[in-house]
């Protein structure tokens, strides 16, 4: 590793420039800490520069740098409907970290003690309202959580409570030490390497993430969580999050994001791969909230992110639940593959988009193992000039005798000069399948508006309640403080959106 | 006086050239019902509009007070909280919202506005529960989905709950008994009769004299082109209904040539 990579900086106090352009992203604070940041650029240095900062074995190191070497074969995928200038990725960073970070220590933990969370990043969690060791909020009893900021894990909290159950619950660069058999296992198993471009990027620079293991037969009594936090300018975020639910076994986990009020663009470009064995549960969660640019598409985060869950044993079920409201650009699609017999796959979604964003998002659902089902509910909001897609896939293979399918897409439209598009591709190979599909696409209607003006509601009220209540078949599927959470998300997303 | 209209133009909105009330004059006191009857046309709709305040309207020239106060520059939700209520023609749908949620926010909204403290959820379910026996609806009504799979009936009665449970100073009632089959015009019929007090003033807006069987107006109104052409007792609509508005009319043509 040369030193040209790094570089040392303090960063002046912008808050009051950005709180002026990003109007109402609260999130969009920015936290001044001294940071280790690699310079701009990747080749194949920079990744093992990045395996080196993480103490990483060798098979780790192997993994990455197959990846690089493929995704330097690929070009960016252009296929969804969205549009924006290919990105220079020699113009983003690829490492970053708080300082005092021990991600650099000897020992090869990456895992920082409870006192050396820097004080200004407790700080910046505090005001998010993340529990991070050492903060009040950490002692809420039913949630553990994983801070991550910019490429690293830097707490975790109420891991010796999981532990006693069998529980593992850790950064995904800790798993890489400790755990080394359960995460060459599993890691690429869902998402390979060469699964696409920004799933080879992600291999290739994988930052940090979760990694939570789940024993046979145990019921995880509390949500675990995690909690990204890009704040770096330039930097991208390439989280690589694993969730194996051992037979029997049932967890809840969810994830929130948010990031400065930046004017550039970030990255974020994420893998997360999911395992369900037999007769076992797992519920996934999404609040997205990136930073989604201001009013004239300046900045805001570029979200490529590759979701994919395997129900690999019998009576096994996955189920996705996101929010989405944040990124400027947002290209995502949680899937399942419904390998095991009678296994269930859902994919609960709202995808808010307002001023300039734009979103192409949706799910597969591929069936493969006998008696497999699948629920798609997925709810589409655009305002001001934005642009809103569902893409999904329903596939029926050959073996999946008896599969079914139900998929319901509904766009809102809020304004006139937005758009919204639906694609559903239905690809059935067994003529047993069982496949309903139904589309909606309404305006929040000036009629709706007048109704609820009339019974003596105000507009804003008035344009949240209906927006809320088309979104109520998915928000009732998340934890009740996520529900809550998202609500307002979509109260602040459509401010000043009608009239 | 509870509603002053004097020589009210309107037109839709961005058209001026589409005149609609041209110089409709209408005043209620509580206490009263007036009824509005008309051909297709004639401007009923708009007037109810106008009165509450929707923006697909513009008033060109008049007044409106409402409680004695120029109300023309006001929301319309600003009206509604200070004690005007409209019963639509066409109910409007609202997927996923309760009308529990819906006439909660709806009712804490106007107490509000008369600095009265907000009900709960379990206070308002007991004050609702009453109201609803008055209409004869389902119990599960309240957790629906506002106007949601509601046959035409049940929307109109549903509108009528709703005018209960907001206790409104002024009803408008916007051709409800269109589209409505005996038996749910006679409850909606009940409901207005039952809400009919000296504290309180009604607009019927309606095509058919039939409603008026079962809420006889005091005062019914011909609306045509824009204006009210004659007003007289609850006689005049058995008049109209024998003879229909052809003699009215051509009396008015005649006296305006």
């Amino acid at each position: 590793m040369s030193d040209r990579l790094e570089y040392n900086t303090e960063y002046e106090e912008i808050n009051e420039l950005l709180t002026s352009k990003s109007g109402g992203y609260k999130e969009g604070f920015f936290t001044k800490t001294k940071v280790n940041t690699f310079a701009k650029g990747l080749d194949e240095d920079v990744v093992r520069a990045i395996s080196s900062k993480k103490n990483e074995p060798q098979w780790m190191l192997d993994f990455r740098l197959k990846a690089y070497r493929h995704w330097i074969t690929l070009e960016e995928p252009h296929w969804a409907k969205l549009e924006y200038v290919p990105l220079d990725y020699q113009n983003f960073s690829y490492y970053s970290a708080p300082e005092c970070s021990a991600c650099s220590s000897d020992d090869g933990d990456s895992q920082l003690e409870i006192s050396e969370v820097d004080e200004e990043v407790a700080k910046a969690f505090a005001s998010l309202g993340v529990p991070v060791a050492g903060n009040a909020d950490a002692e809420k009893p039913n949630i553990a959580v994983d801070a991550i900021f910019d490429s690293v894990s830097v707490s975790t909290t109420k891991r010796e409570d999981l532990a006693e159950l069998g529980i593992i619950f850790c950064s995904f660069s800790e798993a890489v030490h400790e755990y080394p058999e359960l995460v060459q296992k599993y890691i690429g198993s869902v998402v390979r390497y060469d699964d696409n471009f920004f799933a080879s990027l992600n291999s290739a620079v994988a930052s940090d993430g979760t990694f939570v293991y789940i024993p046979e037969n145990v019921r995880c009594p509390i949500d675990l969580s995690t909690y990204f936090r890009i704040n770096e300018a330039k930097t991208g975020q390439f989280e690589r999050t694993i969730v194996i639910a051992d037979k029997g076994s049932y967890v809840s986990y969810l994830e929130g994001c948010s990031a400065p009020a930046r004017d550039a663009y970030q990255l974020h470009a994420a893998v997360v791969e999911v395992i369900v064995l037999d007769d076992a549960e797992v519920k996934y969660s999404t609040v997205q909230n990136w930073y989604p640019g201001d009013k004239d598409n300046e900045g805001g985060i570029l979200n490529f992110v590759t979701k994919r869950g395997i129900c690999k044993g019998k009576n096994s079920k996955m189920s996705w639940t996101q929010a989405e409201t944040g990124s400027a650009i947002t290209w995502k699609y949680p899937s399942c593959i419904l390998f095991g017999d009678n296994s269930i796959g859902e994919f609960y979604s709202v995808a808010l988009t307002n001023n300039r964003q734009q979103a192409d998002t949706g799910t597969k659902m591929i069936h493969i193992g006998k008696n497999t089902s699948s629920t798609i509910i997925s709810k589409g909001l655009s305002a001001g000039v934005s642009q809103n897609t569902y893409r999904g896939m329903v596939k029926i293979l050959p073996t999946a005798e008896n599969a079914r399918n139900f998929t319901q897409c509904d766009s809102m439209l809020i304004g006139d000069k937005c758009g919204a598009h639906t694609f559903p591709y239905i690809e059935v190979e067994n003529s047993t399948a069982t496949m309903e599909h139904e589309a909606t696409t309404s305006r929040i209607g000036d009629d709706q508006l007048f109704y609820c003006k009339q019974r003596g509601i105000g507009e804003e009220d008035a344009i949240s309640m209906i927006v809320n209540g088309f979104c109520k078949d998915v928000f009732k599927e998340l934890p009740l403080e996520f529900a809550q959470e998202a609500e307002e998300l979509l109260a602040i997303s459509l401010e000043g959106s009608v009239g | 006086m509870l509603l002053d209209i004097k020589n009210i133009h309107a037109h839709v909105e961005g058209d001026e050239d589409k005149e609609i009330l041209k110089g409709l004059s209408l005043q209620v006191n509580v206490g009263e019902v007036h009824a509005i009857m008309g051909p297709n046309g004639a401007g009923k709709s708009t007037l109810s509009s106008v009165i509450s305040g929707n923006e697909d309207y513009e008033v060109s020239a008049g007044e409106m007070t409402f409680n004695g106060k120029d109300i023309l520059e006001e929301d319309p939700e600003d009206r509604a909280r200070q004690g005007m209520f409209l019963a639509f023609q066409y109910p409007v749908e609202i997927p996923g919202v309760s009308n529990k949620l819906f006439m909660q926010t709806s009712l804490n909204a106007i107490r509000e506005e008369q600095s009265l403290p907000a009900l709960d959820m379990f206070d308002f379910d007991q004050y609702a529960q009453e109201k609803m026996q008055l209409l004869n609806m389902n119990k599960d009504m309240l957790e629906r989905s506002v106007n949601v799979g509601f046959s035409g009936g049940e929307k109109k009665r549903n509108d009528i709950f709703q005018m209960a449970l907001l206790a409104p100073k002024l009803c408008i009632l916007d051709e409800t008994d269109s589209g409505l089959d005996i038996d749910a015009m006679k409850i909606v019929a009940n409901g207005v009769n039952s809400l009919r007090s000296k504290d309180r003033g009604f607009i019927l807006i309606t095509h058919y004299q039939r409603l008026l069987d079962y809420i006889k107006p005091d005062f019914v109104h011909v609306l045509y082109d824009g204006k009210i052409i004659k007003s007289a007792g609850f006689e005049l609509a058995h008049e109209l209904e024998k003879n229909g508005y052809d003699q009215i009319i051509a009396d008015y043509q005649a006296a305006k040539n």
